[in-house]
């Protein structure tokens, strides 16, 4: 199956501070894909340089196509339809994220005209239908409200709306939960799941969170310092995470199931972008770093269980002794 | 909104009564009409029958009474220079003085504010660079200094335009841009501020994510957002039509109210430079309420949350 996205090389800095070494990365169609990492590695970067929405003092390099259309390099007209129209996105923080001057129905009728040419009253009843779809209970009596009116659940879920109005093939979805509390961000997650099965769209989910990207995942990239460092199938990571940092983000999880034991955060931080370490550059926080991994960097290379891995040691494939302790959590598996 | 409303009346009439009061202590605690107006070498019999005249010789309390009771039955008083109604010496000037003020007005607004917003918009390039350097270099130079600076080069060296005086509109022409330069200059560089914040603005993202044209990013998301810190200034702007023209009006010997107010605190004409006072404060607070409404129409959020 041809992919609906091709990432290529992409990098992106700011003021000449590479933030973005090289991405390669593929969407396929309708699949949902994880991306994963601590904050400042460069996710939201990726997908804001694909669609063009860095600031003009960013410079961004490298290939990014959908389909048959090139987006880096296309003029802005073109970009414009694609934004919305065929790539959607939306935010970590929906309150901020909607115009608080203007009226919700406007802001989703404004994408329902750009996109699928309706105004008027077949715009106002398409904007009533997604508001019903996203689950915003009295549409029509709250059609006319100005984003304030509503709580930060409910702008997330005007957000997909929006997102929607353009029935995009692709929806990335930038930590679309961080900002709200435990319940709701499970009644968003579980809409973004039950959303893609309907419309038959591909997501890119990232997130910190992975419990969250593992319900709503298949596929799952980890990112670190720019870099993509381990990818995979859900089920693979989970079960046997071999980039030690993909490791450590796990035993940084608190666990629901299975015994009771101590969280392990990873030691120290992420790497300042100004003063990334010479070889892999998680190699000072990384405990089974050896000489090679500080001179060196490894590159992100396919494994023969399908999976990407970027490590000269990695851990093994074969279960280790701890392996009670990362027994797949919940609904990893379908 | 009618709470909102009232509350708002009732803070500007309290306001209008504070300048009233102040203005009338002041003017009484800081120099003797008697002495002004007759001369120093007057018998004291003259000053007194001149003091019982004006009601200048009762308790400052008394005299605040009857001025008070007086403006509420709609009386300003004379002038204590010709005995004309100071209301009407007063509102003589206005015209001239709107003369002046309301195209410097606009060309505030109509230069300050573009220049601002292009600025923002094409941050960090020359024309950015260079608005940003006129702004400052516009609002430091003091009036009295652009004004001579502005007479040498046009009146005196050129002869293109009058220094001074009323009549034509070219007389108003120098007056005008003196009077608008610090203006457009606070403007550009508030509007510019205000413009870049709001484009950094995550709903502004959205907007460009959503496949919004750019031209109608700025213009129907970002433009109706940093409306709303303008409107501020702008107000400012306006509320001071009457009383900005104080140094301007009296560098071109401009017959306005500022050089009235000049001329007649000098006297110690009571009656005059209370009037005076009274409708500047009067303009600024009805323009402060106009702000006010404004804000609330501008912006959604303002209109639930009470007064503070
Ligand atoms: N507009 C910008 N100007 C300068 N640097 C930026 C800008 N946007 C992002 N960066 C830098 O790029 C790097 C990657 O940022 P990015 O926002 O992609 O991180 P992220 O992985 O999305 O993190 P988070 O989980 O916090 O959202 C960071 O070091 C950040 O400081
Ligand atoms: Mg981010």
């Amino acid at each position: 199956m041809t992919n609906l996205v091709e990432i290529r090389d992409l990098k992106v800095a700011f003021d000449s501070v590479p933030v973005l070494h090289g991405i390669d990365l593929d969407v396929r169609p309708g699949e949902a894909l994880g991306l994963v990492g601590e904050s400042g590695c460069g996710k939201s970067v990726t997908w804001l340089a694909a669609l063009g929405l860095l600031p003009s003092k960013a410079s961004v390099s490298g290939r990014v196509t959908l389909g048959d259309t090139d987006l880096t390099g296309a003029p802005r007209t073109q970009l414009e339809q694609v934004r919305g129209g065929r790539i959607a996105m939306i935010f970590q923080d929906p309150s901020s994220a909607l115009n608080p001057v203007l009226k919700v129905g406007r802001q989703l009728c404004e994408a329902l005209k750009l996109h699928r040419g309706l105004t008027g009253k077949p715009a106002k009843q398409e904007a009533l239908r997604l508001m019903d779809m996203v689950g915003i209970p009295d549409a029509r009596g709250r059609f006319a409200l100005y984003p304030h009116e509503f709580s930060g659940g409910q702008c997330q879920r005007l957000m997909i709306a929006m997102a929607l109005a353009g029935e995009p093939d692709l929806l990335i979805a930038d930590e679309p939960t961080t900002a709200l509390d435990a319940t709701i961000q499970a009644q968003i997650l579980d809409l973004l799941v039950r959303l893609r099965a309907e419309m038959n769209m591909a997501t890119v989910f990232i997130s910190h969170d992975l419990g969250a990207v593992a319900q709503v995942c298949e596929r799952v990239c980890v990112m670190y310092a720019g870099r993509i460092v381990e990818q995979g199938a859900v089920g693979q990571l989970f079960d046997r995470p071999r980039h030690p940092y993909t490791r450590g983000l796990f035993d940084a999880l608190p666990r629901l199931d299975g015994p009771r034991v101590a969280l392990t955060p990873i030691q120290g931080t992420v790497p300042d972008p100004r003063k990334l370490p010479a070889g892999c550059a998680f190699a000072p926080r990384c405990t089974h770093a050896r000489d090679f991994c500080h001179g060196e960097r490894p590159d992100l290379l396919a494994q023969r269980d399908g999976r990407h891995l970027a490590c000269a040691y990695p851990l093994p494939e074969a279960p280790a002794a701890r392996e009670d302790v990362h027994a797949p959590r919940e609904g990893v598996h379908p | 909104m009618i709470t909102f409303v009232l509350i708002r009346l009732v803070r500007a009439v309290v306001t209008v009564l504070a300048v009233m009061t102040f203005a009338f202590v002041v003017l009484r605690m800081s120099g003797d009409p008697a002495q002004v107006l007759l001369g120093p070498d007057l018998p004291q019999e003259a000053v007194d029958a001149f003091r019982k005249e004006w009601g200048l010789d009762a308790p400052l309390w008394q005299q605040y009474l009857s001025y008070f009771r007086a403006i509420l039955s709609g009386d300003f008083g004379l002038s204590m220079r010709d005995r004309s109604p100071a209301i009407e010496l007063v509102l003589d000037r206005v015209p001239a003085t709107l003369q002046l003020t309301l195209p410097a007005l606009l060309l505030k607004l109509g230069i300050g504010i573009p220049a601002g917003i292009y600025a923002a918009l094409h941050r960090d390039s020359a024309v950015d660079r260079g608005v940003i350097f006129l702004a400052i270099l516009g609002f430091t130079i003091p009036s009295f200094v652009m004004g001579l600076v502005l007479v040498l080069i046009f009146a005196v060296t050129l002869h293109w335009l009058p220094s001074g005086g009323i009549g034509t509109w070219q007389h108003a022409l120098l007056p005008a841009i003196t009077m608008s330069i610090g203006g457009i200059g606070i403007l550009a560089r508030f509007s510019r501020s205000a413009m870049i914040e709001v484009m950094g603005q995550p709903y502004i993202r959205t907007a460009s994510a959503k496949g919004v044209r750019w031209q109608d990013v700025v213009r129907g998301h970002a433009l109706p957002n940093a409306a709303v810190p303008i409107v501020t200034i702008v107000g400012f702007m306006v509320g001071s039509v009457i009383s900005g023209a104080v140094v301007v009006e009296t560098i071109f010997s401009w017959p306005g109210i500022g050089r009235l107010l000049i001329v007649s605190v000098a006297n110690r004409d009571l009656a005059v430079v209370q009037c005076i006072l009274l409708i500047i404060a009067a303009v600024m607070v009805v323009s402060n309420l106009v702000v006010d409404l404004l804000y609330g129409w501008l912006d959604p959020r303002l209109r639930a949350q009470p007064a503070h």
